[in-house]
């Protein structure tokens, strides 16, 4: 019943490239429609950021879920396990353990304080102009480090697609597929892209599952067999070990403890999840997506553990890397061994409507951040009406948008998850101290708050550019130059301890102390969920 | 629209306060915080712990149990199996311990004092 071609040849790719674009064209058009249709009613500055609060928990988990499994966990951990083995798994784990501290310390407690963006929790209790600027521009910086991962991701898999292996075309194809995606979230708002991601993150969970399925049933069912079909192709039994890729040296080791750290604390600190918390109505429906969530992302991530090894057997660590798309197209790759052009047209459509969705939850994250928070709070003074704020959004959409293009064309090439390790390394610097001092420490001031997150946010960008990920290795964005005096390529184990320090020495060291009366009402709204905005109906 | 809603009001902040001062409120915070905390440590530790020594003691987590399958891979899969525990748990605590405390506060709030803020008065009732 089951084919199995001797080789996956990459070169008859380019024999189907009608066929997947057209599956993959339909699937556009498709989703389009849909963002249409959500968009009617799109009316009122809540209906474009949260949706009206108007999804129930199920939805919203759903939604989180697609968001969450972006192309840095579909394309990029089937990748890293595919080529390092057991060192691409611990994406896996530490993505999703990562939700622990999102659903204990911050999901509930954060919807019940905030509105539409994670700077109204932050500067609820502190001075509003300081800590909101702050804030805004954490979730811009964030926001900037994910986009740049997906953008990498889109460039890696349509020119997968296309068979384009020079850079200048693949250029051309992220600047393509970035304009598309600036024009979803310009139509669709909040509600348009939650819809996306739910469609999404269930064709996504099925396509995996049915491939986890198909290689499953090749080996027998039997996980030891095809863990064993993992070696046999890599002629290399570490693979099955940990230390691939981070084993090789003391530094390499602290790199991986960097990463686990980053990783970890990286998920309740990212600004468009948080925003995901504010769509639906009470605090019980905040916690009930968060189960949710964590239920699919834990189910999928066990089905990239057989697809990653799954493709390490059947396709090959060399097949991969030498494809256009390099590590990142691992799971096409499967797909196109295991049912052909029919298959890969799926799974390819999939993975970017994927990378659609997601980009569009972080350009309407960044601009209702920059909107809400910088524009309509700070150069307005709360005196811009909503509609010129929700103008404003779309205008940042599209500055947004042309900057994660550039970004993406220099990121092409590095692995999708390595990538967004970065960005959650960011978000876990900047902003998880401020977030969990301002819930929990009742002494926490403005001065900490402002030291801990500029003071994170700059370490973290800083030791990136000073890392071997920019500079100084053949596989750098600049490969030419080599200022990179920083050796680790994750910056989280010094970033994010200094975060949570400065948040420490700067509260001590503050001689104001800040208005008790907010603290206490803080903590009230945060338990209680007192006053917490109900779902409306314009 | 800017921090309409939020924006902290005097008349609501002093009744704020004293919420915050009842026995039932600090019940409440003892019991979120008591679960919350110990339990965050729990499970950082034990995912550290994995980290550590799928980083420092390669040659244990590459010890072969069954087949092709070693430590490293069982650790692995147990820290799924933990996260998917530690969720289930917390819901349950929430419903049992948390959540009808949290209703009783907000709707003592609600029915009262929260009128005089200006804020919406009842809703919130799931």
């Amino acid at each position: 019943m089951i084919s199995i071609p001797a080789a996956v040849d990459v070169a008859a790719l380019k024999d189907t490239t009608l066929l997947n674009m057209g599956i993959f064209g339909l699937f556009v058009a498709v989703t389009m429609v849909i963002v249409l249709r959500a968009s009617r009613n799109n009316k009122t500055a809540a209906d474009y950021y949260a949706a009206g609060r108007s999804f129930t928990g199920s939805q919203n988990g759903t939604a989180i879920a697609g968001d969450y499994l972006s192309a840095a966990s579909f394309l990029g951990i089937t990748g890293a396990i595919a080529v390092n083995g057991y060192d691409g798994f611990m994406y896996s784990i530490g993505f999703l353990v990562a939700w622990l501290v999102a659903l204990l310390l911050v999901a509930e407690l954060l919807r019940n304080t905030g509105k539409f963006t994670m700077a109204d929790v932050l500067s609820f209790r502190l001075k509003q102009r300081p800590v909101r600027i702050a804030a805004a521009i954490s979730t811009l910086a964030v926001c900037f480090f994910y986009l740049l991962a997906q953008m990498a991701g889109a460039g890696s898999l349509i020119s997968l697609l296309l068979g384009i292996s020079d850079w200048g075309g693949q250029a051309l194809v992220i600047i393509v597929v970035g304009a598309l995606m600036i024009m979803y979230v310009l139509i669709g708002g909040m509600k348009g892209t939650t819809w996306v991601q739910i469609i999404k993150a269930m064709l996504l969970i099925a396509g995996a599952a049915v491939m986890t399925f198909w290689v499953l049933a090749i080996y027998g069912f039997n996980l030891s067999d095809l863990l064993g079909g993992a070696v046999e192709t890599a002629k290399n039994p570490a693979v099955l070990n940990p230390g691939l890729q981070y084993g090789k040296t003391e530094t390499s080791k602290l790199d991986f403890m960097s990463l686990g750290l980053a990783l970890v604390l990286g998920t309740a600190a990212l600004p468009h999840v948080l925003m995901r918390f504010y769509t639906v109505p009470t605090a019980k429906e905040a916690r009930k997506s968060v189960v949710w969530s964590i239920g699919l992302i834990g189910l999928f991530y066990l089905f990239t553990l057989v697809l990653g090894y799954g493709a390490a057997a059947l396709v090959g660590a060399d097949t991969i890397k030498a494809a256009p798309g390099g590590v990142n197209s691992a799971a096409p790759l499967l797909a196109f061994y295991l049912g052909g052009p029919l298959l890969l047209g799926f799974i390819s459509a999939v993975a970017f409507a994927t990378i659609l969705a997601v980009v569009a939850g972080l350009t309407i994250t960044a601009a209702a951040s920059f909107a809400h928070d910088i524009y309509a709070s700070v150069i307005a003074k709360g005196k811009a009406d909503a509609d010129t704020e929700v103008k404003v959004a779309r205008r940042t959409v599209v500055v947004i948008g042309i900057m994660a293009i550039l970004g993406g064309i220099f990121a092409n090439g590095q692995n999708v998850a390595f990538l967004v390790a970065l960005a959650f390394a960011v978000a876990a610097s900047a902003n998880l101290p401020t977030i969990i001092y301002s819930l929990f420490w009742r002494r926490f001031t403005t001065q900490g708050a402002v030291w801990s997150m500029y003071g994170g946010l700059a370490s973290a960008i800083i030791l990136i550019a000073l890392s071997p990920v920019v500079s100084g290795a053949k596989t750098s964005m600049l490969p030419g130059a080599n200022f990179a005096v920083f050796p680790l390529s994750n910056p989280g184990i010094v970033s994010i301890p200094l975060a949570f320090f400065l948040g420490w020495l700067g509260t001590v060291l503050d001689k104001k102390r800040e208005d008790t009366t907010k603290q206490a009402e803080m903590e009230v709204r945060s338990l209680t969920g007192v006053g917490a905005e109900k779902a409306v109906d314009h | 629209m800017g921090n309409d809603a939020r924006t902290p009001d005097v008349a609501a902040s002093a009744d704020f306060k004293e919420v915050q001062a009842t026995e039932q409120f600090r019940e409440l915070r003892k019991r979120h915080r008591s679960f919350v905390f110990p339990m965050a440590i729990a499970f950082l530790l034990w995912y550290f712990a994995y980290v550590l020594l799928a980083d420092y003691a390669a040659d244990f987590m590459s010890t072969k149990v069954w087949g092709n399958i070693n430590v490293g891979l069982i650790m692995g899969l147990l820290q799924f199996v933990t996260t998917f525990a530690i969720t289930g748990w917390y819901v349950s605590y929430c419903n049992r311990r948390l959540d009808p405390i949290a209703a009783e506060i907000r709707h003592g709030i609600e029915g009262h004092e929260f009128d005089k803020a200006g804020n919406r008065v009842g809703g919130e009732t799931p």
